[in-house]
Order: structure tokens, then C-alpha cells, then sequence
């Protein structure tokens, strides 16, 4: 058994800690790794990154993405659509009532009957709640949003949902995950399981834990979301990418999510 | 194991179509990258006015391999003790292959306290760094730094 | 108006060096880059950056296409007296933006 086939199966022990534990846990508790810390074989893509990288992302004097949050935090309070309501009208602040929340995600929606990620969950409040438009996905206005509400889940683990109705979604996630697929007949886990630590090119290969979304990539000089990364690896395979807003990237987004489960969030990350 | 119904590895189809992908990143590997030592040097006689700076007391402090060249942190340190009668009024950075060579250039004072600047920088490929400081006295000294720069693994496209 | 983070250490003794740090939101379009429409997209940077201390220079930069994308610069100070830190940005298409901080020495 691979190191990281071991580690996916502490993920899936962890992931049913994390659920019998969720409503244990006292309020502010910081647990960063899973109880398995020792045996935990999974590295967040920091730890792949260079010294002088990984400063940028350590303060937030320096990141970049800190410039998106304070956008993120001026919308929050900027009132919104036909209701006139900013987020702030209904949840106060974010600093409390969006604390863990980006942890969670992606969720399921009863009224869709599927799985949602946190840039969907923020456009169904606008257009549910506060009667305004859907922002168009990886726009300035909803990453940085994004970036914002996930903020507030840094340095919780990540506690994908103890819920049953998101079982066909993940599985169909991690079948996908598995599938070869492009031009360069790849699946996600021939690179980011078998190679993980291995180099494409000059880069070191990540094992692709979605723990700093959404991520301020150098490669992409801006912000973005993990559907632009998960897009830009099906590009990279010479597969055609899926829409934003596709069911099978959420549905990855979910099976990643379970297979970091206890990671700590380190929103808003860099990346190179 | 491969299921029986995928194609063998030795399909030539297969080949070509792995030998398009690996010409297309060799394509994007073999883009111009603008010259050379010649191109830079000028660049800094222009910059000097025609006069030598010294090598010593600048440093450049980059990584030896960096992450991204979009964006290389860079700092740039001078040897100086800042003071009203001997400090640094200028620091120049130049590169020798990105579009242009200039990249930044710092106008100190004595308030500074000490002769540092820190920011990120664009390197379009692996290349030299040459940072010129002129003192308060006038006189000009240099220092340099080799780095390397890959292309990301995957090019992503507009996506 | 851009999106800036500007950070000023506060409670420093006199005489003692601190380090400023400034952040700015901006693409730094290089000019060499084709849009995807196979364009040229022209270039628009910001150029200038300089840092006054109750009016008078203290710091500037002369900033090129190599510059990256956000520009980030960080530079120190000598805290010799509490003022009124400026700081300015100006780029291609009129681009200009003052941000003030104090200054405070403890």
C-alpha cells in the first residue's frame, strides 16, 4: 500500500472523528491536524512551496490575497438587490457567524438536490435572499467574498458534512478521480498520489488537499477558485474542461474535500 | 493493470499524439528569450553614465530557484551606515533577459536608517540580476545574483 | 481607486528602524502579453511610488514592466519623530492615489 493510500484511509477514520466529534467540540477550538497527526503522511501544497513563498502567504502584511479580503469584507456590508440587504443585515459579522463555515463546504442544497461549493452557497444567498444577480463565477466580486468568508475558517480543520445525502456525490467524485482522461491519458491520482513529491518540469508535484482556497496563484498573477485549478488541470491533461459551475467539479471539489478532512484551512493561500 | 480494452502502449497512435503534446511544450519552452550580457551591460553604462561601479557591498538576496516568475521576492541590501554624511541615494536593479532590462529603480535617504528594499519581480526565464547602489559620495558599487527560473509544468490557457 | 494595504508598525522607541510595507492592487499589464483575442494588450503600469514623511521624501521607486502584478515594496524608516506618513502611486492612464498613515514614535 502507497504512503498516501495509507493516509486516505486515516483521512476517511478522520473524517468520522470529525463528524462524532462536531458536536463536542468547544466553541473556538483550534485542533490544525487530525488526531492521527503522527501517522499523517498528507502535505499541504506550503509545504511544497520555497521558504520565500511560503513568507508571503505566512503574513498577512505581505500576501497578496489580503488585498481581496478587504474587498470581500467592504461587500459583505454593502447592501445588495431588490431587499436592499447587505450579508452583514442577516449574519452580523462574519468574524462570528461565518467562523467555520468555508470548513464545511461544499454542502449539500435541498431545494437543488446537490452538493454546492462556497461561491455557489454565496450566489444562492444573493439570489435567494437578497433578490440580486448571481455574480458571474471567478468574478473580483465573488472570489473576493470568497476569500473573505474563508478567511474565517483558518487555521479549523477541514470537517467536510456528516451527511448522508452527499454519498453518491463523493463517490462519483472519487471514481472521477481515478478516470483517465485527455490527450496525455492521466488521472488525478496518477500525479497527485503516485507522483506526489515527484517533479513535473521545474515544479514539485503537490498532493492536491484544496487547503487554501480560493488561492492567490502566482501562475495566474490573481485570485481563484479550486474549480479554476481543478479546470486548468483538466487543460494541463489536454482534456476539455468541464463548465464552472459543472456538477462533475463539485463533485470532485466534495471527494477532495473528504480526502483532506482534517487538514488545516490556511485561506487565503498562495500558491506558486 | 491495465483493463484489457485500453489500448496498448505501443499503439502508434498514441505516439503521435504524446509526441504533439511533448512538441507543443517544447514550443512553449523555446520562446525568445531576449539577449544577453552585451544588452545589459549597456543598459547599466547608461545608467552610469558610462562609469564602473565596483562589485561589493550590494547584495541581492533571491531564492536560487524560484516558484513562479511571476512573482521572484527579491531584497535588495546595501552596505552603508545610512548616516547624514555617508548613505545610499539610489539602488538599480536591472535583469539581462527579461523584455527590458531595467526593473526598478530606489531613491533612498538617510531617514531610511538602513540601505534595504524588498519587492517581487517578473523574471521571464532563468538569467542574471545586477543591482548598481550609488552612494551619497558618488561613487558606484554592484553586486549580482544568478537565478533560476522554470515555465509552470501545465500551461493552462485561457481557462 | 485601488485596493492598498499599508502597514506601519506602531510603537516604536526613537531612533529605532522600522520596516514599512505597501501593497497595491494592480495588474501591472506588461505590454507584452497578447490578449485573447490575439491582440497586443498595451501596457499599463504603475511607474512611480514615493513615501513623504509631513511632506518631505524619505523614499521613492522608479517602477518597470518587471515589476510584478500587486506591486509589493517594503523599505525602512528611521522613527526620529511622530508625522504624517503620505504615500503615493502614480501609473499609465493617470493613475494616482495617496494613502496616508501616522507615524507614531512611544
Amino acid at each position: 500500500m502507497t504512503r498516501l493510500a495509507a493516509a486516505r484511509a486515516c483521512a476517511m477514520a478522520a473524517l468520522v472523528l470529525a463528524g462524532a466529534a462536531a458536536g463536542t467540540a468547544p466553541a473556538g477550538a483550534q485542533s490544525p491536524t487530525s488526531t492521527r497527526a503522527a501517522a499523517d503522511a498528507r502535505r499541504s501544497g506550503f509545504d511544497d512551496m520555497s521558504p520565500q513563498t511560503q513568507a508571503m502567504q505566512r503574513d498577512d502584511t505581505q500576501n497578496p490575497a489580503m488585498l481581496f479580503v478587504a474587498d470581500g469584507e467592504a461587500l459583505w456590508r454593502r447592501p445588495a438587490g431588490g431587499e436592499g440587504k447587505s450579508c452583514a443585515a442577516c449574519h452580523a459579522e462574519a468574524t462570528t457567524s461565518m467562523r467555520g463555515v468555508a470548513a464545511r463546504y461544499p454542502a449539500f442544497d435541498a431545494p437543488l438536490a446537490r452538493p454546492v461549493n462556497l461561491g455557489e452557497r454565496v450566489n444562492l444567498c444573493r439570489t435567494r435572499q437578497q433578490r440580486a444577480e448571481a455574480w458571474r463565477a471567478e468574478s473580483p466580486d465573488l472570489l473576493a467574498l470568497e476569500a473573505y468568508v474563508a478567511l474565517q475558517s483558518r487555521g479549523q480543520a477541514i470537517t467536510p458534512p456528516n451527511d448522508d445525502r452527499l454519498t453518491p456525490f463523493r463517490a462519483r467524485g472519487a471514481q472521477r478521480y481515478r478516470q483517465r482522461i485527455g490527450q496525455l491519458d492521466l488521472a488525478c491520482a496518477q500525479c497527485h498520489d503516485d507522483h506526489a513529491g515527484n517533479r513535473l518540469g521545474g515544479s514539485t508535484i503537490p498532493q492536491g488537499h484544496p487547503t487554501g482556497y480560493p488561492i492567490y496563484r502566482l501562475e495566474w498573477q490573481g485570485l481563484g477558485s479550486l474549480q479554476r485549478r481543478l479546470r486548468g488541470c483538466y487543460t494541463g491533461v489536454r482534456a476539455e474542461a468541464p463548465p464552472y459551475g459543472a456538477i462533475e467539479l463539485v463533485e470532485l471539489e466534495l471527494y477532495l474535500a473528504s480526502r483532506a478532512a482534517g487538514m488545516t484551512v490556511e485561506s487565503p493561500a498562495v500558491r506558486p | 493493470m491495465r483493463p484489457p480494452d485500453r489500448p496498448d502502449v505501443d499503439d502508434p497512435r498514441r505516439r503521435r499524439v504524446i509526441g504533439a503534446g511533448g512538441a507543443l511544450l517544447a514550443l512553449a519552452i523555446a520562446r525568445p528569450a531576449r539577449a544577453d550580457a552585451g544588452e545589459l551591460a549597456a543598459a547599466i553604462a547608461a545608467y552610469t553614465g558610462g562609469r564602473e561601479a565596483r562589485p561589493g557591498r550590494v547584495t541581492i538576496d533571491v531564492a536560487r530557484l524560484v516558484d513562479n516568475g511571476n512573482a521572484v521576492p527579491v531584497t535588495l541590501r546595501v552596505d552603508s551606515p545610512m548616516s547624514a554624511a555617508d548613505h545610499v541615494r539610489a539602488i538599480a536593479l536591472f535583469n539581462e533577459r527579461n523584455p527590458e532590462r531595467d526593473v526598478a529603480r530606489f531613491a533612498l535617504t538617510e531617514r531610511c536608517g538602513r540601505a534595504e528594499v524588498s519587492t517581487r519581480i517578473r523574471l521571464a526565464t532563468s538569467q542574471r540580476l545586477v543591482a548598481i547602489a550609488t552612494m551619497s559620495d558618488g561613487s558606484l558599487w554592484s553586486g549580482a545574483a544568478d537565478v533560476v527560473v522554470t515555465l509552470a509544468a501545465c500551461l493552462e490557457g485561457d481557462i | 481607486m485601488a485596493r492598498t494595504l499599508v502597514t506601519v508598525p506602531q510603537g516604536a522607541k526613537r531612533g529605532e528602524i522600522v520596516e514599512i510595507r505597501v501593497l497595491i492592487a494592480h495588474p501591472m499589464e506588461t505590454g507584452f502579453r497578447a490578449g485573447p483575442d490575439g491582440q497586443r494588450v498595451p501596457r499599463d503600469i504603475l511607474r512611480r511610488f514615493t513615501c513623504r514623511l509631513d511632506g518631505e521624501v524619505v523614499f521613492a521607486a522608479e517602477l518597470f514592466a518587471a515589476v510584478s502584478a500587486n506591486p509589493y515594496l517594503a523599505f525602512p524608516l528611521r522613527v526620529d519623530r511622530a508625522g504624517t506618513l503620505t504615500f503615493t502611486w502614480e501609473g499609465d492612464g493617470g493613475f494616482a492615489q495617496t494613502e496616508t498613515a501616522t507615524l507614531a514614535v512611544s
